[in-house]
């Protein structure tokens, strides 16, 4: 608990810290919102003009008040409006999170039911044929880029079959759950397939470790039946380096995935992160990273008291 | 990188699609058009937007008081008729009585006279204010009549007046203050609803003054993959489409049940010169760089051939041959030769910026022409940028060169202006002017005579390619797609979609 409070501390501070890189990268790129809206056509404004529209998206202030204003929001929750949505920037944020918590709770799932067996399955067949089999997959999977998948994906069903899960319209899972996961179900294959290599990869040599230790061996002489060995006695010390890759990757998706929201027109924050960094959003921008930072300190938190769970000898917080 | 990667594939994965095709019926949605573009538009304010999707959405809500025909003619919208005084140096218009707001409210000259001062009042940040800054006053004699009383004669502002971003809009919403949060036209559309980069709904105006609809609505998707928009419109879930890039426009046709409609467009593909830099000062070394393009062939390399070889004009009014104008036809020995001459036998080296994706044949462009001046010794090195940052350098003037896609205007005063006038607000990203340009352009602006107009552009539009301060290239097409279900759509080079209230829906 000591362990717990002394980390939720430490979260105020990182965040501090992302929001004034992100702030202060994001202004340093060329081009403003300005610029975003009217293109080559913003050489056209006269000075006024000109800070006319500073005024309006709010960036005719100097940095340091920009940022401590936002600052002063930011404490009471008040991220500031998008001037793109025209709506306060934690409202957009959380209307995208569902559908990218859904989406990465999908991949993972996907991940972790494929890739777990998989993995066991290939370290119990150390250097066999199907053994190889696997690990040939896996590297497939692993460095077969998003988008070709995805591409692949819609070209067989749309040409093959006729048929493509809808798009543009994306439909929340509590409106109608079916329609929902149709819609879902090729991105977060897209996404999960890619994971669950790298999970079968993992789990693979962290079993093949396991297997070759001292008390699996005292384990198998004492006669202990093989699955036993394998699922009560192996399994729970091989998954430390899968919940560490699950983490760090179910964190990474909590930030969303562009290519895969872009190519099936999925509206999470993958893709409106992007927008709002091309459309120059700056509110929107600073609101979401926090978000995502957030996020992931969220999970790597979880991962961490995972670890204490699954092997007694972690003590958490231990000098 | 990864983009272009995902369209070759998505270019391969087409090709095969044509050569064997399944397909499932299922009935169509009845009268609503389900629309897909992979750009949404950015804001909804008329007089603000500029951006391409921003304008096509915003002519389905909004009506200006003229409005340019397929043909780039000048024909009524709100208004029923307009009238140039002898002088030049006032426009009237008169208003059509029926037109109404799609509150419910008569479109009055009132409307117009506030509209129109919401352009020029600086605080509102109109960036087409610059077109209309001849405006001295504005009258409202009578309950249908406007009129415009103008500083000095200008012909060019009444095209300016077709634009979108001169659009009526109701008196009480500007006194509101809420243009840009509701849109509230009187065009042929309404707009029931707008989530951005995701979605809008429109429903047909029964009010509206210009007649019927035939279709009762339009649901636009957006669909950020234009890869994806094709496999959409494959599986009947999207009936129209707008196509941005060539390499995905081309693959259309490969499928029976689509039509691709193309059309040439205003907009031009452009290599700009800095001639305020070493050493493009030297008229010999700008020539030089014109003589060694072959136009065609970064058309036919970059373009896959979609467009055709244009001189600075590019309204089908006033397009001339490109063959009359300077060193259209690629010669490399007097490339060479004027390089000699101002000094630069062995060449020299300059940066090209290219924005990456807009167009999305930009980084193609940039490396044909690179390969193209080799051959004289000129070494280029290609700069991609976020359009954002492109954007931001371009308009500064800090480039040697850069590849450039420029919109186009149905008058040529209105399109260079910006230009190629000393007094043009991007005349320092132009960097070079003459007074034979000058002069010219003030004498087209005042000029009403059509032929005699034609007649003076003509002259500039010779000196310019002469002078080449840029090197002008070709101008593409736009390109919608639609299911065969769609009817009676006519594109226009303006790019609008006005002929969207044209269209049927069947099954």
């Amino acid at each position: 608990m000591n362990y717990l409070a002394r980390r939720l501390m430490t979260f105020p501070l990182v965040m501090l810290g992302v929001s004034i890189l992100v702030f202060v990268s994001i202004r340093l790129v060329p081009g403003d919102a300005i610029t975003a809206m009217l293109g080559t056509e913003a050489g056209l404004l006269t000075p006024d003009q000109r800070a006319a529209l500073e005024a309006y998206f709010g960036i005719d202030q100097g940095w340091f008040t920009q940022y401590w204003r936002w600052l002063a929001g930011a404490v009471q929750g008040d991220l500031g409006v998008s001037v793109t949505f025209g709506k306060p920037v934690l409202d957009v944020i959380l209307e995208r999170f569902p559908l990218t918590l859904e989406l990465a709770l999908l991949s993972m799932l996907i991940a972790l039911a494929i890739g777990l067996p998989a993995g066991i399955f290939a370290a119990t067949r150390n250097e066999k044929p199907s053994d190889l089999a696997v690990r040939i997959f896996a590297m497939i999977g692993q460095s077969t880029p998003n988008f070709v998948f995805a591409l692949l994906a819609i070209y067989v069903l749309s040409v093959g079959f006729g048929v493509l899960p809808a798009m543009g319209e994306f439909t929340p899972f509590l409106e109608n759950p079916l329609r929902n996961l149709g819609q879902m179900i090729l991105p977060a294959l897209t996404l999960g397939f890619a994971f669950a290599a790298a999970v079968t990869r993992i789990s693979r040599s962290a079993m093949l470790d396991i297997l070759s230790d001292d008390y699996i061996r005292t384990a198998r002489a004492k006669g202990v039946p093989a699955r036993k060995v394998i699922w009560r006695h192996a399994l729970p010390n091989a998954l430390i380096p899968v919940v560490t890759l699950s983490g760090v990757e179910f964190g990474y998706l909590l930030g969303g995935a562009v290519i895969v929201e872009q190519i099936f027109a999925l509206p999470g924050l993958g893709r409106m992160v992007l927008d709002a960094i091309l459309q120059r959003d700056y509110a929107l921008v600073q609101g979401s990273v926090l978000f995502i930072a957030l996020n992931f300190m969220i999970v790597n938190l979880l991962v961490d008291l995972a670890y204490a769970m699954l092997d007694p000898r972690i003590r958490l917080g231990a000098k | 990188m990864e983009k272009t990667l995902i369209k070759t594939i998505a270019a391969s994965l087409a090709l095969a699609a044509a050569l064997g095709t399944t397909t499932v019926t299922m009935p169509a949605a009845a009268q609503t058009l389900r629309m897909a573009w992979s750009q949404d538009a950015t804001g909804l304010d008329p007089h603000k937007q500029t951006a391409f999707s921003s304008l096509r959405l915003l002519e389905l809500v909004y009506e200006p008081l003229v409005r340019l025909n397929t043909e780039l003619e000048i024909v009524p919208a709100l208004a029923e008729s307009w009238e140039f005084s002898e002088d030049g140096k006032t426009l009237s218009f008169k208003l059509d009585g029926d037109a109404r707001f799609q509150s419910g409210e008569t479109v009055t000259p009132a409307d117009v006279k506030a509209s129109f001062e919401r352009v020029l009042d600086e605080a509102t940040g109109a960036a087409a204010r610059a077109n209309f800054t001849s405006i001295e006053s504005i009258d409202t004699p009578d309950e249908t009549t406007v009129v415009f009383n103008l500083s000095q004669p200008d012909v060019p502002m009444l095209t300016a007046m077709a634009s979108i971003n001169a659009a009526v809009v109701p008196a009480s919403e500007i006194e509101a203050g809420t243009i840009g949060t509701k849109a509230i036209g009187s065009g042929p559309f309404k707009l029931d609803s707008w989530e951005p980069n995701q979605k809008e709904v429109l429903s047909a105006n029964p009010d509206w003054a210009g007649g019927e609809v035939g279709v009762d609505g339009i649901d636009i998707s957006v669909l950020p993959d234009e890869t994806a928009i094709l496999a959409a419109l494959r599986t009947k879930q999207v009936d129209f489409a707008l196509i941005n890039d060539p390499l995905v426009a081309t693959l259309v046709p490969n499928e029976a049940s689509l039509e691709l409609s193309r059309t040439p467009v205003l907009a031009y593909h452009v290599l700009q010169l800095n001639p305020s830099r070493e050493p493009m000062t030297e008229l010999a070394v700008r020539q030089a760089i014109s003589c060694a393009i072959d136009r065609q062939d970064v058309l036919d390399t970059a373009l896959l051939g979609e467009g055709a070889v244009t001189g600075p004009l590019t309204m089908p009014a006033y397009r001339s041959d490109p063959a009359s104008l300077f060193c259209y036809e690629r010669d490399l020995e007097k490339a060479k030769a004027l390089m000699a001459e101002a000094g630069y036998e062995d060449g020299f080296s300059a940066t090209v910026i290219a924005a990456t994706g807009e167009p999305p044949t930009a980084a193609a462009e940039a490396q044909v022409i690179q390969s193209q001046l080799a051959e004289i010794g000129i070494d280029l090195d290609i700069k991609m940028m976020e359009l954002n940052v492109y954007v931001d350098t371009w308009l500064k003037g800090d480039f040697d060169m850069a590849v450039a896609l420029n919109g186009g205007r149905a008058d040529p005063f209105s399109m260079y202006n910006r230009y190629w006038t000393k007094a043009g607000n991007l005349q320092h990203v132009a960097n070079y002017i003459d007074d034979t340009l000058d002069s010219l352009m003030q004498e087209g602006r005042e000029e009403t005579d059509p032929a005699k107009r034609k007649e003076i552009f003509s002259k500039f539009e010779a000196h310019l390619a002469e002078v080449s301060p840029w090197i002008w290239l070709y101008t593409g097409y736009t390109y919608t797609a639609q299911r065969q279900n769609v009817e009676g759509f006519v594109p226009s080079a303006t790019g609008t979609l006005f002929g969207l209230t044209e269209v049927t829906v069947g099954e």
